[in-house]
């Protein structure tokens, strides 16, 4: 009989991940909870120059893996060169980087009053859909609210993105162009190279 | 006497370390967060980790061995 590996602790975050989207369905503020899977990554890999966040900590990779392998939901089939190529990933990490900045602009132009709170969720950068039912009027600033959309929208993207490539190549296929790997990948490629001058 | 072992591209690799959580024998590690490596004294070949790597850079190749 196969013996069942040890699981750790960290082998559970795919229910951290799971129910980060079920609560941004009710209150977009929780979207804020998003910014931890932003910067823990970028914390470890500058700290100790190893993408530690994603070999072990990542409950989106976990819950790629989830879907596809147990669940059976991937055709497991290679994903294209073009795909895993260094153009792409690094063309990926900039189209990112530039609508998450855009993303902040829209946040400060709240912020200074320029536009009116944004009650939609857009996916895959094109499709707004109204999320009205998830903003609760609170005392928290309009613009709190807005970067929460926003990152809302980011965060649902990649996970409608991971799903699509999770479906028709690899489970964990979103691993190789996930902005945030390539990133800490970078840093730790920096970090090595710097280390060697040294 | 030739034996499989895992080789990685390691100029495609994302580092994403789905191969070192399927090991079984803990020979495939992250390099410093840039790279797979194969550890070729603990690797059995037994191609877990080709299988597993969501961008399918890890090949199985023979390796010669002294009987």
């Amino acid at each position: 009989m196969k013996k069942a590996a040890k699981k750790n602790w960290y082998d559970y975050l795919y229910i951290a991940s799971a129910i980060y989207l079920f609560l941004g369905l009710f209150n977009i503020l929780f979207a804020w909870l998003g910014m931890l899977c932003f910067t823990i990554p970028l914390i470890i890999s500058f700290k100790t120059g190893t993408k530690t966040y994603c070999n072990k900590y990542c409950g989106r990779g976990q819950l790629f893996n989830l879907l596809g392998k147990k669940l059976k939901l991937s055709r497991n089939k290679s994903m294209p060169n073009w795909m895993k190529s260094k153009v792409f990933r690094y063309g990926f990490l900039l189209f990112f980087l530039t609508m998450f900045s855009l993303m902040i602009f829209n946040t400060v132009l709240v912020f200074n009053g320029t536009r009116s709170l944004s009650q939609v969720v857009t996916l895959l950068w094109t499709f707004k859909i109204p999320w009205q039912w998830a903003y609760h009027i609170t005392s928290a600033p309009l613009w709190v609210s807005q970067y929460a959309f926003g990152f809302y929208s980011i965060m649902l993207t990649s996970i409608v993105l991971g799903i699509i490539t999770m479906a028709m190549y690899k489970p964990r296929s979103w691993c190789i162009y996930c902005p945030m790997g390539t990133m800490t990948q970078l840093v730790c490629v920096a970090k090595e190279s710097a280390n060697k001058t040294k | 006497m030739a034996r499989k072992i895992a080789r990685v591209d390691k100029s495609l690799c994302a580092a994403c370390g789905a191969c070192q959580k399927v090991c079984p024998r803990g020979a495939i590690y992250i390099f410093k967060g840039i790279y797979a490596a194969v550890d070729s004294n603990k690797c059995i070949g037994c191609s877990l980790c080709a299988k597993e790597c969501p961008a399918s850079i890890i090949s199985m190749e023979k390796l010669e061995v002294e009987a």
